[in-house]
């Protein structure tokens, strides 16, 4: 049997060496150059044309006199903070339900059916049934609005997220507990939830990056007054491709980032741990 | 954990999802049988009886299979298939690199740069393409300036602008599903084939892609259901020829101010979406797989 120079054994790999790595190559750059692009020129000092012709910080210095685009992000921040919270409880009480009760329950498929269901469901749909039951509950657009549909979509993320981290925690580390004498609620503050908590804390990073993010669901419940930064950056796209745009996009893209590497990170020491 | 336990802690959650989600889906169900008012909202209903008989309550529905929306429906299920069918063929061979063939120690990077775009602003990562694909956008400013064309090519609000958008976007939720199935795919069971005399496409059909169908399966899965109910990247990307099916429903509630119609199309996507999810759960389940999307 041949050997690769990295060890591998080569089997059945249907493409040549060269050609899978060059195409691994350009669908990596395929992902990346277009947002990288867009970062390198919010600091073009060019206003109209996609020519380098020099660095300025103009376009960001800029955002900062933009009243509008500041109440969205002040907006956005509201609906993440909240949204987060709620979720984070939320799901993480649904994961425990579903990951810790070895006989089941009635009901169990059916819950894990439901939660399912708001991740995979066009969000187009979530947002139209969503802006139909407002309407006919005669609950005025608002922020709450943004926000209760921010929970909807955010809970199901939490509960999988979690839900997974719990199984791959160790039983046993639970019943030693409880044999050494803890009860159910001190195990679960002393072993459970520490044991739990970076997938807790990632899934609320995830979470807030979604909700931060989230345009399609938030263009349905969104009443005047309650513009988010991605309905703010939408109508700034609709006038016209600007540096302007691309330096809040550049921010909120770092800001995201940021937070979803932690997350990975948190996650990925789950792993190494047990 | 005591069953009545679980019921507990599931209770807020049931509440959230039955009020703000079942219920709308339900409602949305309801009113697609409904007439729009003239200043929009719904038109009452006096007689239920009378309504039922009269047929008006399959209006909407009958409007949706009307050629001129049947054909923004045809358009819609093209671009999803097209979309999934290139997710597809550019992801494989990506997710094999990163499950069997990458170094080790770059496999983390690797898989960690897949899912970064996945969890990024889906909106910032259509307007990329606005920037480089626009008329005084980077691609013509580039090939003007190599001498390669002599006036800017028109790209933006094209078909062939929503394709790249579409695929750029649904990209990772390709490779995902289709790493994870790679990497569990034992390897001894390839070299067996190739032993017996497989050439390396044959392993390849006969035995690879058997094997990681059900990571074939989910991405498909995965990748189609968004892109048939997309209107931001058709919406950015593309000119007036290409409304989709999520651009007509986003229009209903947004601009034409017809709800009734508007869920009406809604639930008609809703339907295909969940018949597709329930052909995808029983296929996993009669492969033994985990139902995991």
């Amino acid at each position: 049997m041949t050997r690769d120079p990295d060890g591998g054994l080569r089997i059945g790999s249907p493409w040549p060496r060269r050609l899978l790595v060059s195409h691994g190559v350009l669908v990596y750059l395929f992902l990346y150059l277009p947002v990288a692009v867009l970062v390198v020129f919010s600091f073009n000092a060019a206003r109209q044309t996609a020519v380098w012709s020099g660095f300025t910080l103009d376009w960001y210095r800029r955002l900062l006199r933009d009243d509008g685009l500041l109440d969205a992000v002040r907006n956005s921040l509201e609906v993440a903070a909240v949204t987060t919270g709620v979720a984070t409880v939320l799901g993480t009480l649904a994961a425990l339900a579903l990951g810790r009760s070895p006989a089941g329950f009635r009901g169990q498929r059916a819950t894990q059916a439901l939660l399912m269901l708001p991740v995979v469901i066009p969000e187009i749909v979530l947002g139209a049934a969503l802006v139909t039951f407002f309407g006919v509950s005669r609950l005025r657009l608002s922020l709450a609005t943004v926000i209760i549909a921010h929970v909807v979509f955010s809970i199901s993320y939490v509960a999988i997220v979690v839900r997974a981290r719990l199984a791959g925690l160790d039983p046993a580390l639970e019943e030693a507990a409880r044999d050494l004498g803890a009860g159910p609620f001190d195990t679960f503050r002393r072993v459970t939830l520490p044991l739990l908590l970076p997938g807790v804390v990632a899934s609320a990073l995830l979470v807030f990056t979604l909700s931060i993010d989230d345009y399609v669901i938030t263009s349905f419940v969104a009443g005047v007054g309650a513009t988010t930064l991605p309905l703010h950056i939408y109508s700034m796209l609709k006038v016209g491709v600007t540096p302007e745009v691309n330096a809040v996009s550049t921010l909120l893209l770092a800001v995201t980032i940021v937070l979803i590497v932690v997350a990975q990170r948190l996650l990925q020491e789950d792993r190494r741990t047990t | 954990m005591k069953a009545r336990g679980a019921r507990a802690l599931l209770l807020p959650t049931w509440a959230v999802l039955g009020v703000f989600f079942l219920a709308p889906l339900a409602l949305m169900l309801a009113v697609s049988f409904r007439q729009r008012g003239v200043y929009g909202g719904l038109r009452a209903v006096t007689d239920l009886a009378a309504y039922l008989r009269s047929g008006a309550w399959l209006a909407n529905y009958i409007r949706s299979v009307s050629p001129i929306y049947l054909s923004i429906g045809w358009r819609s299920l093209w671009m999803a298939v097209l979309t999934t069918v290139l997710c597809l063929l550019i992801s494989y061979p990506v997710a094999w690199w990163i499950a069997v063939r990458a170094p080790r120690r770059w496999k983390n990077l690797l898989l960690g740069l897949v899912v970064v775009p996945f969890w990024t602003s889906f909106l910032i990562r259509t307007y990329a393409w606005m920037f480089i694909l626009r008329g005084q956008g980077l691609l013509n400013a580039v090939l003007l300036g190599s001498g390669v064309i002599h006036r800017p090519l028109e790209l933006l609000y094209t078909p062939f602008a929503v394709m790249i958008g579409l695929v750029y976007g649904e990209l990772p939720f390709m490779i995902l599903p289709l790493y994870a199935s790679l990497e569990k795919l034992d390897r001894t069971l390839l070299e067996a084939a190739a032993d017996l005399g497989a050439g390396r496409a044959a392993v390849f059909r006969r035995v690879t892609v058997p094997l990681t169908m059900p990571g074939i399966v989910a991405g498909v899965v995965l990748v189609f259901i968004p892109s048939l109910g997309q209107f931001v990247v058709s919406d950015l990307l593309g000119g007036a020829k290409s409304m989709l099916l999520g651009n007509l429903i986003q229009n209903q509630f947004a601009v034409a101010r017809n709800q009734p119609f508007g869920a009406a199309l809604a639930f008609e996507l809703t339907a295909a979406v969940l018949l597709l999810l329930l052909a995808y759960a029983l296929y996993m389940k009669r492969k033994g797989e985990e139902v995991l999307l």
